[in-house]
């Protein structure tokens, strides 16, 4: 498959200003703090970290529902943030979202067949007729039957909104999907179906996915790249099968040592990490990991690590990588 | 996935429309049932008041002081006034049909431009947010601390000395209208904005901004029809309120004039006699009135309960 570049990002950042009270001077959150990669077509990005790492948050400025404070975003060779109104709007259709809740996505007032006709009728010249088809088309490839059409939400499964969901995102023929955690609030036997799902679309119409999520087991079956974020910043990058199977950052390998396995033999030491996700109001100085990093030392509560190139392909952003403090990490216990 | 994929359904079967989901609930609900027939009479009284009514109101000899505080039919005998006559002679039934039409052609357009106003206002300041909204928010406050009594007073007043009576007799339905509906737009426009506080931060309105939706349409088409059901059952009441303002304004003279009564002005000419024996004159009117708001408050309560499309099971 051709390497053909499709999202490049460059140092995103969003900060909020957060208002803690009369009294107090305005405090900055910094949700994403410098977020670079890129993502070829056909190719998944899988966007990996707990609660409040900001992941949401970025696949939020992917989709421009939210501008960034900071940064570059080139989809196709265009930078996205310094066109006009006009021609990002043209632009931003083509970068969709799926989102967690097939409850909250999908109006509840309005029918199937009205939910995925109205982006062709804002965005194209289309007559009724020829929208309808259209739309029964993409039912029929997200698995729905043609009687849904004039169907209200309620009437369907978690499993079936997520696929309405799907077939909505797919109706201005993207090039990259925006997948926040589309999984996570289905039942384990729909997860796969819809993963299935999904892989297929992938490939028929080369799509590019940045697949956020919190699930490890999900990602290493969708990925081919993962990016592990720890309280706005990306601490890993890298191929999914490296990431996988020789995880490098402390931080990495205790998320993986979390993941239930079935084998015993693929069974982990379980890492405990102690504490919780510091607050990204008063975030720690040097490594924001250091607090929970049973590696850290003096320089970590310090310095600020970069993510560098580690064994040419992996990135890491961390310094007891790069000074091989770490012993290495047991696959098997 | 094909395997799943039919052939496509023709035909109206599958095409059950809203409206026509509330019908067939409705025919299972007796009160309600009963509440709706009782209003669509009372709509088509209004509706055919000149047509119903025994004396034509307009006519120099329905006005006869010789009749004036008759009984009604049952208690006298004298069939010509079956519910008796008014203060004036005039024929209570007619005046009663007249001031029904009267009334509710008043509430309703009144609620009618609160709706507008409110709703409007509300959808703009809840979606819009930040300064816009705390503009408009402050706007309803000041509007809300006026009472709507005192606004109309003032309002009819001033108009009623600077163009004099005769103008007022014939403008005085229109000046009520637009009082009643201005006064009362931010009871509509804070629980839209309430609802849309909601409803906006719903994953759907974020889907809709992506695939390019303009924000007048994510308020018109997405958030307008998720706020329906508290605008009926707030329509339901103000309508009342409004019925319920103009009878409060024609006691104190500054509301429909004399040659028109409507329901309340009907109410309040009987008040005085209502001890003197001649008790027909303001208890007819009375339960007309009763009866129209509480069958109004039944059905506001039933459609909130039946337009809701997670109700309606299909």
């Amino acid at each position: 498959m051709s390497h053909e570049l499709v999202l490049n990002a460059h140092n995103l950042k969003q900060h909020y200003h957060v208002k803690q009270g009369l009294f107090k001077p305005e405090a900055t959150v910094k949700a994403v703090d410098g977020v670079s990669f890129t993502l070829d077509r056909g190719k998944t990005l899988a966007v990996v970290g707990e609660s409040g790492c900001g992941k949401s948050t970025l696949g939020r400025m992917l989709t421009m529902i939210e501008t960034p404070t900071e940064g570059q975003l080139n989809f196709l060779g265009e930078d996205l943030l310094s066109l006009s109104k006009e021609q990002q709007k043209e632009l931003r259709q083509k970068i969709q979202i799926i989102f967690q809740n097939p409850y909250g996505s999908l109006n509840p007032r309005k029918k199937i067949g009205a939910i995925l006709e109205e982006p062709l009728v804002i965005n194209t010249q289309l007559n009724k007729a020829e929208r309808k088809a259209k739309a029964l088309a993409m039912m029929a490839k997200v698995g729905l039957k043609t009687e849904h059409y004039d169907r209200y939400p309620h009437m369907f499964s978690g499993g079936q909104r997520q696929r309405i969901a799907i077939a909505r995102g797919l109706m201005l023929d993207p090039e990259i999907i925006v997948a926040d955690e589309p999984v996570s609030a289905l039942d384990v036997s729909v997860q796969a179906q819809v993963l299935n799902l999904m892989m297929d679309l992938q490939q028929e119409f080369g799509l590019s996915y940045v697949f956020i999520s919190h699930d490890l087991s999900v990602v290493e079956h969708i990925a081919d790249e993962v990016m592990v974020m720890y309280l706005g910043k990306v601490v890993e990058h890298g191929k999914s099968e490296d990431v996988f199977t020789q995880p490098k950052h402390p931080y990495t390998q205790a998320l993986l040592s979390s993941t239930p396995q079935l084998s015993s033999d693929k069974r982990r030491q379980r890492i405990k990490l102690q504490g919780e996700l510091p607050s990204p109001l008063n975030p720690p100085s040097g490594c924001a990991f250091h607090g929970r990093c049973q590696y850290a030392n003096e320089r970590c509560r310090k310095e600020t690590p970069v993510l560098r190139s580690h064994a040419d392909v992996h990135l890491i952003a961390c310094h007891a990588v790069e000074e091989e403090r770490l012993e290495s990490f047991s696959g098997a216990a | 996935m094909n395997v799943l994929h039919r052939p496509p359904v023709q035909g109206n079967s599958e095409r059950v429309t809203r409206m026509r989901h509330v019908l067939v609930a409705m025919r299972g609900d007796k009160l309600a049932l009963f509440a709706l027939l009782i209003f669509a009479f009372y709509c088509l009284v209004a509706l055919l008041a000149p047509l119903l009514a025994p004396y034509d109101v307009n006519s120099t000899e329905f006005m006869n002081l010789e009749n004036a505080e008759l009984a009604p039919a049952w208690q006298t005998g004298d069939t010509r006034f079956l519910l008796g006559t008014d203060t004036q002679g005039r024929d209570l039934l007619s005046v009663i049909l007249h001031g029904t039409r009267l009334s509710l052609t008043i509430g309703v357009c009144a609620v009618l431009i609160q709706v507008f106003l409110g709703v409007g206002i509300g959808l703009l300041s809840g979606y819009m947010g930040g300064r816009l909204d705390a503009f408009l928010m402050r706007v309803a406050d000041i509007q809300l601390s006026f009472s709507t009594m005192m606004v109309a007073i003032v309002v009819l007043a001033v108009f009623q000395t600077l163009f004099g009576h005769a103008a007022y007799q014939q403008l005085a339905m229109l000046m009520l209208i637009i009082v009643l509906g201005v006064a009362e737009w931010p009871i509509f426009a804070r629980t839209v904005r309430a609802c849309v506080f909601a409803e906006k931060e719903k994953e759907y309105i974020d889907a809709a901004r992506i695939l390019g939706v303009s924000k007048a349409r994510i308020m018109l088409r997405h958030l307008l029809p998720n706020t329906v059901s508290p605008i009926l059952v707030i329509l339901t009441i103000q309508i009342a309120n409004a019925i319920v303002a103009e009878a409060a304004l024609s006691f104190l003279g500054l509301g429909m004039p004399p040659n028109q009564p409507s329901l309340g002005a009907l109410i309040s000419s009987g008040f005085n006699y209502l001890f003197s024996g001649a008790w027909w004159i303001s208890v007819f009117p009375s339960v007309t009135l009763i009866l129209m708001i509480f069958v109004m408050n039944l059905l506001g309560d039933w459609l909130r309960d039946h337009l809701n499309p997670q109700v309606t099971r299909g």
